[in-house]
């Protein structure tokens, strides 16, 4: 691990680790209210791991900002980390103003929305559904269709028409936002950005934090099957549990090992729809199942409000839904499969 | 965080470009192979074909070069390894002895055996089985009760083992015996066994599927000399769980369902249907997960870390995965699994359904391995 990777994992498990407590996220989930959580994280500089230094980013590579997404699925992280990753990196990426403060993405490449105008100011019109943190967002990084072919745009939340107000089953916001000549800053889709960027790229930041998720759960079901005691032995060395708790190990590893994999791939300069593909549905798919063993065995205080276990099964239910569930990119991994041929499926598995 | 290290690995350049290589061996030694034979996998036994290996300078390729051992790396072997699955090689004849035998000598054996054995092993002409299980002794290796008593000049050895792959065609028997019967643990230990030694019978278990894999072996008196001892008296136990990781760690704990993988892709490809389509995805992206989790391990061995614990994970979650595919396929297609006349998906789901069983028993059972995990978890 570089040492820039090492720092960052230390400060925002840190960060995280200090901040995020169960009374907290009983906060977020009753008000919205992060407890100045994303405060903190802009202090320390968090938010711009792709950005160059000049632009007031670290300069660090994708598997730097994959330390942090996960890290933020492991603590419950109620804030756009992810999303502001992305929007900062997109936003330089096309040569447009990195974006101040929180920000998200949409995808509007699908043509839910679409740009007008010329040059490098235009208008934005369209409804895009469960923009993640739509009502949080100062900003939002948008791919869009134009006259010339897609674009991305970074336009104001204050200049969307509507926004209504939504949430995912963590209370996330998860907003539905239309525009109707919204003012934007707009400039070509760099040559090497796919046009459902923000699809896959969303993709690969949910499977990274369900892999941080999966290895809270895990971590919270250990301890307490080795504290809860029942038969006058602790849970943990009954073999039932040991074999369900075992086969949720290997579930957490699985989204772990995929869900890094698309983020080294684009350090190493590789096409990562592939491994983003694998990673979501993987992820996506290990998310259930580590839900179900964790609350399997925690028993009936583990479906209670008041034990925390439910801020990151929430989360593992509603992230593996989001940017993609298993069955979209299970079927876009199967179509490229089935278009490459049988001969090709061992060499396409091996380079990548 | 932090139960297990599944560090990423990457295939250096060296080890990249041994694979156009394996293919083309491959794709000339075994084109005439339907995929129902490719379906046997490392199951499949032909000593020609291992000779063949051993003269591409395929086997004991991280050995040292004292012995005849390529003294490459780990990830080269690993390339070399899962071509040969990916495409069904019949690797079953030097398998296991380049995989944990050969290791074995090398960190446990006299210089005397290396001298002798692993150039045998090299060159693919010597065939390895393992007399771990026995009858009243399968999961619970300690009950092992075979008795090797000393003797003038060696060991007698009076008992049975069961389940032992391809003894009726190995040279030799990696063989664990019980030394000492006051001490359950240390009171076991390790010898070569010469297959031909007077006394030893071997006789043929039949399968299911009415294949013959493994056999009984029963001792009558076979003298084993001093010299065939694998490490210490009474160091069997420890030995044996660590070649156990050695046996644990590769490639061939995901692909043994990889032909009938294959043949669905083309069913898919031309029915088009949806839910096909959809769990091919899944497939890919679950042997996609396992492949990086396979290599991960591949990296530790390089690194002359302990695989263990990664190892028994991927083995459990390859398991999961190799036994649900002829589930899958038999969801999906219409087609009826047969042995006969028919086409290669009905044919490779035929063998495959009924080896399936297997996947999650051998190398240690899918209990045992869990319970690895558990321990790794700290829960026991």
């Amino acid at each position: 691990m570089s040492e820039l990777r090492s720092i960052l994992t230390d400060s925002v498990n840190g960060l995280f680790g200090d901040k995020i407590t169960r009374e907290l996220l009983t906060r977020f989930d009753e008000t919205g209210d992060d407890g100045g959580v994303w405060a903190e994280v802009e202090a320390q500089g968090l938010t711009r791991p792709l950005v160059s230094e000049e632009n007031g980013g670290v300069g660090g590579e994708w598997r730097d900002a994959h330390v942090l997404v996960q890290a933020g699925g492991f603590h419950s992280a109620p804030v756009p980390l992810g999303e502001t990753i992305l929007a900062t990196w997109l936003a330089e990426k096309a040569g447009l103003e990195v974006p101040e403060g929180a920000a998200t993405v949409i995808d509007g490449s699908d043509g839910s929305l679409s740009l007008t105008g010329d040059g490098r100011t235009g208008k934005l019109s369209g409804r895009a559904s469960r923009v993640p943190w739509g009502t949080k967002a100062e900003t939002a990084l948008v791919v869009a269709p134009h006259d010339g072919g897609p674009m991305v745009a970074l336009v104001r939340m204050s200049d969307a028409a509507h926004v209504a107000p939504n949430q995912n089953m963590a209370r996330e916001s998860r907003d539905d936002v239309s525009f109707d000549g919204a003012s934007v800053q707009m400039a070509h889709l760099p040559n090497d950005v796919p046009a459902d960027v923000i699809l896959q790229y969303g993709a690969m930041i949910r499977a990274a934090q369900i892999a941080g998720a999966m290895d809270k759960v895990l971590t919270q079901t250990v301890q307490y099957a080795n504290e809860r005691t029942q038969f006058g032995k602790p849970l943990g060395k009954f073999q039932a549990i040991q074999q369900e708790m075992s086969r949720m190990a290997g579930e957490a590893a699985s989204a772990g090992v995929i869900a890094e994999a698309p983020f080294a791939a684009l350090d190493e300069g590789l096409n990562p729809e592939w491994q983003i593909a694998a990673a979501k549905a993987r992820a996506s798919e290990a998310a259930g199942i580590g839900a179900s063993v964790g609350h399997q065995t925690h028993g009936a205080i583990g479906f209670t409000y008041e034990h925390s276990l439910h801020f990151a099964t929430r989360r593992l239910w509603s992230w593996r839904s989001e940017f993609g569930g298993a069955r979209f990119w299970s079927r876009r991994l199967g179509a490229r499969a089935v278009d490459r041929g049988m001969d090709n499926f061992w060499p396409d598995i091996v380079s990548g | 965080m932090g139960f297990f290290n599944f560090e990423p690995a990457a295939l250096p350049p060296e080890a990249e470009a041994l694979r156009p290589q394996v293919r083309a061996f491959l794709d000339e030694a075994l084109k005439d192979k339907r995929p129902v034979d490719r379906a046997w996998n490392w199951m499949g036994h032909d000593q020609d074909f291992s000779r063949k290996v051993g003269e591409q300078g395929w086997l004991g390729m991280t050995w040292p070069e004292q012995y005849g051992g390529g003294g490459r790396t780990f990830f080269e072997r690993y390339v070399v390894m899962e071509e040969m699955l990916a495409a069904g090689a019949p690797v079953q004849a030097h398998w296991v002895a380049d995989r944990q035998s050969g290791p074995l000598l090398l960190r446990f054996g006299t210089e005397e055996q290396r001298e002798f054995f692993l150039p045998q092993i090299i060159s693919g002409n010597a065939c390895f089985c393992i007399g771990m299980s026995e009858p009243d002794s399968g999961s619970d290796l300690a009950a092992t009760r075979t008795k090797a008593e000393k003797v003038d000049g060696g060991w007698k050895v009076n008992g049975t083992k069961v389940w032992t792959s391809s003894a009726h065609l190995a040279h030799y028997m990696i063989a664990l015996f019980r030394t000492d019967a006051e001490d359950k643990h240390g009171g076991l230990s390790q010898f070569i066994v010469d297959m031909k030694s007077p006394g030893l019978t071997v006789s043929p278990i039949i399968n299911l599927a009415g294949n013959h894999h493994f056999n009984q072996c029963v001792f009558d008196d076979v003298f084993v000399p001093d010299e065939r001892l694998v490490g210490k008296p009474g160091g069997g136990w420890n030995q044996v769980v660590a070649e156990l990781a050695f046996e644990r760690s590769g490639p061939e704990r995901y692909l043994s369902c990889i032909q009938l993988v294959y043949e669905l892709l083309g069913i898919a490809a031309r029915s088009k249907d949806p839910a096909m389509v959809e769990e091919v995805g899944r497939l890919t992206a679950h042997a996609m997960t396992l492949r990086r989790m396979s290599l991960s391990v591949a990296g530790k061995l390089q690194r002359g870390e302990n695989p263990a614990l990664e190892a028994s994970v991927v083995k459990d979650v390859g398991g999961v995965f190799e036994q649900s595919i002829p589930e899958i396929a038999a969801r999906l297609v219409d087609e009826e699994p047969t042995l006969m006349d028919a086409s290669n998906f009905q044919q490779v789901l035929a063998f495959l359904t009924m080896e399936a069983p297997s996947f999650s028993l051998r190398g240690g059972t899918r209990e045992i391995l869990r319970g690895i995990i558990a321990r790794g978890l700290g829960l026991r």
